[in-house]
């Protein structure tokens, strides 16, 4: 590979996901001098494993699978003249002034500091185990998270149980349940704590009910058991508060847990570098360029807000590259006084959490329960959206003028996202 | 919903909305199954997909096939066309036995007219091993 | 051929002993473990302090007080010897505002007696100024500057390959079924891998020290497990404390500890709780213990961080003997060696233990010579989280598997998955266990708990010990992580 690493370059994009190739191809494409690194041993994050279809529907205006969306980002990245340099794992990115930070990297080829005027920052998420959800009991083989289920089963080529029970009813954990059932393994269950099905209508009926897999409400497993490898798992119903109900444990025989209970942006290095992290995403607070509050170093897709599809993430890397540009080009992002958007009643989180006014803005947030008919309210800025329907699982994504967020000016400095039904 | 026929309760998937629907159906003079009426879509994409999914319901099919001496040692494919749903477990046991050798390449053909349903493409490439340094240190 | 010595148990008190004896001349030594690898019994679960030797009353259990106090003094030298992790970072035991000070007062009278050093008790100003986060219902603590922390399977290891590296022969994955004595002498051993003759068969069998004994037909108190169980944090979460902070103890245990420990994470546990004497292979967690834990150490710290940054629980079986104090030398079997009844301060003092098995042979009267040459020494694998970052990518730079991140939360490359694997057959592992590469690296133990890694290092070791991937385990046979190749389910239906 011809790869050039050393010398300084103008942006430095850590990740290799559709948010970092988004983003990378992007500033290329802006007339940046871009590197990309990668840990992974081939481009595209989180994609190459997610072989089924539902990727790309509204960027690229086409239903790919996942490792096909990948390959369409990557070609892109090639033609835009990025340098790209897999098998490098970044453990810290340092501050070295406003105008420059140095990126270190490990890898067999290059390991040493990378000199960059910005830092994008995509290094996705991390999957909640199972010590962060509660299941007690043995720590045996056959647990696993749901990406490692399809990473060993989709890449590597591993069954890993014949008797299947997934924890966590979110399009993911649907997905993984259909794909163990057609392989031949047996999924006795799909077990979510909420009273509805996390995910999507469409998993429900495609994944488990074409497959006859059931699926168990407002329950919980509170351990697992065995001797060397799971043999049966312990579950509980829960009440309207979530709260195990005594006496109503059963155990399903099973060799296999699989968990799919969330994702968890990696902001380490963020962190270490003094960003601010915010508690309801999880990533970190950013102004309406993708900014985290380390000037210079911006985010982008699940590193900054967890997103359920794909073209968010893209969509974010793009917007990243763009404040990166803006950064570059003006030598910082101006100074103003920025409107805080926050999340108000119904609503669970909000991105960006600064705005500046000077240009319309794309927000997303996510609602903290499914309402029907619901309104939409972004308090302070006088904007008001009907949507038949919100769920928790769906991102909802809205387009704010910067006419409007500057009416927050005058009042509070904030805009409060409100979710309302009727 | 009254009248001839069965009537099947739906759960629409085209978008997220998820209307409830009922499709009243009966069977033709061939065995065959009848739309009578469709009924709770509130688009008419809804409506297209609940006849359908009443009458001959399919799925694109989505699986990997192992690659001899392929990094990685599988790829991912899908059916070039969705194949009747009830047909699937076999369709998954006939592809079983399938190996290919490495490298594929995406939008690559692994099986031909498979159970006269479908072409197997892969949706991911595999190339030869060979690392760029040692398997061993 | 000289004398024949089998160790039973390849936890960290037969590996201590296994080390001593290999000093000696004519001795030749097996070390022999039913488990896939070293220290996977009682020493791989607990809280890895090196006790101060304060808290066993010399009167009631003499052996523990005796051997606690010493077994300290000795890790000092073999940390340094062996290279194992550790901090010593010293203890505080505290008194809660009530009746508690008398205790502390207790505590430092048996120190003294014990032969304890630099004990002091502190009052609540200079407990708080050591301890900021430190409950403010602090009246007093007893300091103890002597009590360490290690990472007891990382010790076990690290004896072990050097044991090993003078002589020792380890034998995994071999159970002891019977003990052949005649004449009132021990002649040797019945192993799932056929019989052993030996001349000196020592008991250092953890939990399983009765049953060994009464293969032998050997008079032992009965053992019955204790259980412990702990909450891990991620290392991110804070506040930690900089000393191990004890409650003043119990009866039945030292309680409840609050502790950083030497990996650097936050740590708190173990409560105890007598389980069935069958019960000794039940490690799992409950409820209940978990949250006696909780309840138990905020009396201490009560800034516990939030429960979504705990990482890992787990639990481990003290063998807590009948009586009460530890079993040790010879026994009414010539030949027959005990080294057990090993419950807490069994870590601390194995060191000790082992000179007194030592001592044991003397007795029956085997001539012990020390070697001209024996190797004293046993280099770690060299972490790439503990060097500087000049280091790290200078390594990287020579060494293209030190460039290769293998774990991300704790920065393991393939470098050390290798030297892992390496040291893995070198004590004698045959069976790729993903547990044997997390305890000697740290791999899989971070934030993600291995969700990222696993797979790779499934990989690793595949290659390396030539088995399919699925045939690797996480923590020897019966463990696989896969059931066959993808399609296994689906051929089989064909
Ligand atoms: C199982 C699953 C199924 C999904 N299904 C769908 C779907 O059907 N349709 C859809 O639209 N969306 C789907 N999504 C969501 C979508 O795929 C994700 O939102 C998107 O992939 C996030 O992209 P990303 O680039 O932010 O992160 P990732 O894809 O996770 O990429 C991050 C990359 O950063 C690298 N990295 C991280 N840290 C470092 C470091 N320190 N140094 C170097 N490299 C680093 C990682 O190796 C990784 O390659 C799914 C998500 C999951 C988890
Ligand atoms: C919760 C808890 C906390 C503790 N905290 C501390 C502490 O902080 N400090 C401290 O000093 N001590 C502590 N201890 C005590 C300490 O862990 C033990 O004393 C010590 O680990 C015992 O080591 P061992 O080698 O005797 O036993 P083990 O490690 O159990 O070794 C015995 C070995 O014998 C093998 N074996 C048994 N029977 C057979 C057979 N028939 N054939 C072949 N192999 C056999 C087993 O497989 C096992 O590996 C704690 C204990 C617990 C449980």
């Amino acid at each position: 590979m011809g790869t050039r690493v050393e010398g300084r370059r103008d942006v430095v994009v850590v990740g290799g996901g559709p948010a970092g190739m988004a983003a990378a191809a992007r500033a290329a494409e802006l007339g940046l001098d871009v590197l990309m690194v990668d840990e992974g041993e081939r481009l595209g994050g989180i994609l190459p494993q997610c072989i089924h279809p539902g990727f790309g529907v509204h960027y690229l205006r086409e239903e790919l699978t996942g490792p096909e969306f990948a390959q369409r980002l990557a070609s892109r990245v090639e033609d835009a003249g990025v340098d790209v340099l897999l098998e490098a794992h970044v453990p810290e990115v340092r501050w070295i002034s406003h105008a420059e930070k140095g990126v270190r990297v490990l890898s067999p080829g290059f390991s040493g500091e990378v000199r960059a005027g910005a830092v994008i920052y995509a290094a996705g998420a991390r999957e909640r185990h199972r010590f962060e959800i509660g299941i007690l009991g043995d720590r045996v083989a056959g647990v696993y998270t749901a990406g490692e289920a399809q990473t060993m089963m989709d890449v590597y080529g591993i069954l890993p149980g014949r008797r299947v029970l997934v924890v966590g009813s979110g399009d993911v954990g649907m997905i993984v349940a259909r794909r163990f059932a057609l392989e031949g393994a047996e999924v006795v269950g799909v077990v979510e704590i909420m009273p509805y099905p996390g995910g999507l209508t469409r998993n429900v009926v495609q994944c488990l009910e074409d497959f006859d897999i059931p699926l168990l409400l407002s329950h919980r497993v509170v351990s697992v058991r065995g001797r060397g490898r799971v043999e049966k798992a312990v579950l509980m119903r829960v009440d309207e508060g979530l709260r195990d109900i005594p006496g109503t444990e059963t155990e399903v025989e099973c060799d296999t847990v699989v968990v799919s209970a969330g994702l968890v942006p990696r902001v380490e290095v963020l962190r270490e570098l003094g960003a601010l992290i915010d508690p309801a995403t999880g990533g970190p607070v950013v102004n309406d360029r993708l900014e985290t509050t380390v000037p210079g170093v911006f985010a982008a897709g699940n590193a900054l807000v967890i997103n359920d599809l794909v073209d968010h993430a893209a969509e974010q890397g793009e917007q990243a590259a763009e404040g990166a540009a803006e950064f570059l080009r003006r030598g910082g992002i101006p100074a103003t006084d920025w409107v805080r958007l926050r999340p108000g009643e119904g609503v669970k989180l909000t991105v960006p959490q600064l705005l500046s006014g000077e240009r319309d803005v794309w927000i997303y947030l996510r609602v903290n329960r499914p309402v029907r008919n619901a309104r939409l309210s972004l308090r302070g800025a006088g904007r008001e959206v009907r949507l038949p329907v919100v769920r928790p699982a769906e991102m909802v994504r809205v387009k704010l003028m910067a006419g409007e967020v500057r009416r927050a000016k005058v009042g509070g400095r904030e805009v409060v996202a409100e979710v309302y039904r009727g | 919903m009254t009248g001839r026929g069965k009537v099947r309760r739906l759960t629409c998937i085209v978008c997220p909305l998820g209307c409830e629907i009922e499709v009243r159906l009966d069977r033709g003079p061939g065995g065959d199954v009848r739309v009578l009426e469709v009924r709770g879509a509130t688009c008419p994409r809804g409506r297209e997909w609940a006849a359908q999914e009443v009458t001959d319901p399919r799925r694109v099919v989505i699986t990997v096939v192992p690659v001899r001496g392929g990094d990685p040692p599988t790829v991912s494919v899908k059916t070039d066309r969705p194949i009747p749903k009830s047909r699937i477990p076999e369709f998954m046991r006939a592809l079983a036995g399938l190996e290919v050798e490495a490298p594929v390449r995406v939008g690559q053909v692994l099986a031909k007219d498979v159970l006269d349903l479908a072409n197997v493409v892969a949706t991911r490439e595999s190339r030869s091993m060979g690392r760029s340094f040692g398997e061993r240190p | 051929m000289g004398v024949r010595v089998v160790v039973v148990g390849a936890g960290v008190v037969g590996a201590s002993v296994a080390r001593v004896l290999s000093r000696y001349e004519g001795l030749e030594v097996h070390l022999i473990d039913t488990n896939p690898d070293v220290g996977w019994g009682v020493s791989k679960a607990n809280t890895g302090i090196v006790h101060g030797g304060y808290d066993d009353d010399p009167d009631r259990f003499p052996l523990r007080a005796e051997l606690c106090a010493l077994g300290n003094e000795i890790w000092h030298r073999w940390v340094e010897e062996l290279d194992i992790p550790h901090a010593w970072s010293g203890a505080l035991v505290v008194a809660l505002e009530g009746d508690q000070r008398g205790e502390l007062e207790s505590l430092l009278e048996r120190g003294r007696r014990n032969g304890v050093p630099e004990l002091r008790i502190v009052e609540r100003e200079e407990a708080l100024a050591l301890e900021p986060n430190l409950t403010p219902d602090v009246e007093a603590a007893l300091w103890a500057p002597t009590v360490g922390q290690i990472h007891p399977v990382r010790a076990t290891v690290a004896i072990v390959e050097n044991a090993v590296d003078n002589g020792v022969r380890v034998h995994l994955e071999t159970e002891i079924r019977g003990v052949k004595v005649k004449g009132g002498e021990v002649r040797g051993l019945e192993t799932s891998r056929g019989f052993l003759e030996a001349d000196i068969v020592v008991n250092a069998a953890g939990l399983r020290a009765d049953e060994l004994a009464d293969m032998a037909g050997v008079e032992f108190p009965r053992i019955r497990p204790r259980r412990g169980e702990y909450w891990i944090f991620d290392r991110s979460a804070g506040p930690k404390p900089r000393r191990v902070l004890f409650p003043t103890p119990t009866l039945t245990s030292k309680g409840v500890v609050v502790t950083t420990e030497v990996s650097g994470h936050l740590m708190i546990g173990p409560n105890a709780e007598d389980l069935p004497p069958d019960a000794k292979d039940d490690v799992g967690n409950t409820a209940k213990g978990l949250e006696e834990v909780w309840e138990r150490a905020r009396e201490l710290w009560p800034r516990l961080p939030s429960r979504r940054l705990v990482i890992r629980t787990f639990a481990g079986l003290r063998p807590e003997p009948e009586g009460g104090d530890f079993v040790i030398g010879t026994t009414e079997v010539w030949g027959f060696v005990n080294a057990a009844g090993t419950r807490s301060p069994g870590l601390t003092a194995a060191p000790a233990i082992a000179l007194r098995v030592r001592d044991a042979l003397v007795e029956l009267g085997i001539e012990l010579r020390e070697k001209s040459r024996w190797k004293a020494t046993r280099r770690d694998i060299e972490s790439t989280i503990d060097l500087s970052w000049r280091e790290r990518a200078s390594r990287a730079r020579e060494d293209p598997f030190r460039g290769r991140v293998v774990c991300r939360c704790n920065l393991v490359t393939e470098r050390e998955v290798l030297e892992a694997i390496e040291r893995m057959r070198a004590v004698g592992v045959r069976t790729p266990s993903l547990d044997s590469v997390k305890f000697r690296t740290g791999a899989t133990s971070g934030t993600c708990q291995g969700s990222f890694c696993r797979v790779r290092l499934v990989e690793i070791l595949a290659r390396e010990f030539g088995v399919p991937l699925w045939g690797v385990t996480l923590k020897g046979r019966g463990s696989e992580v896969g059931v066959g190749d993808v399609k296994v389910l689906l051929r089989g239906r064909a």
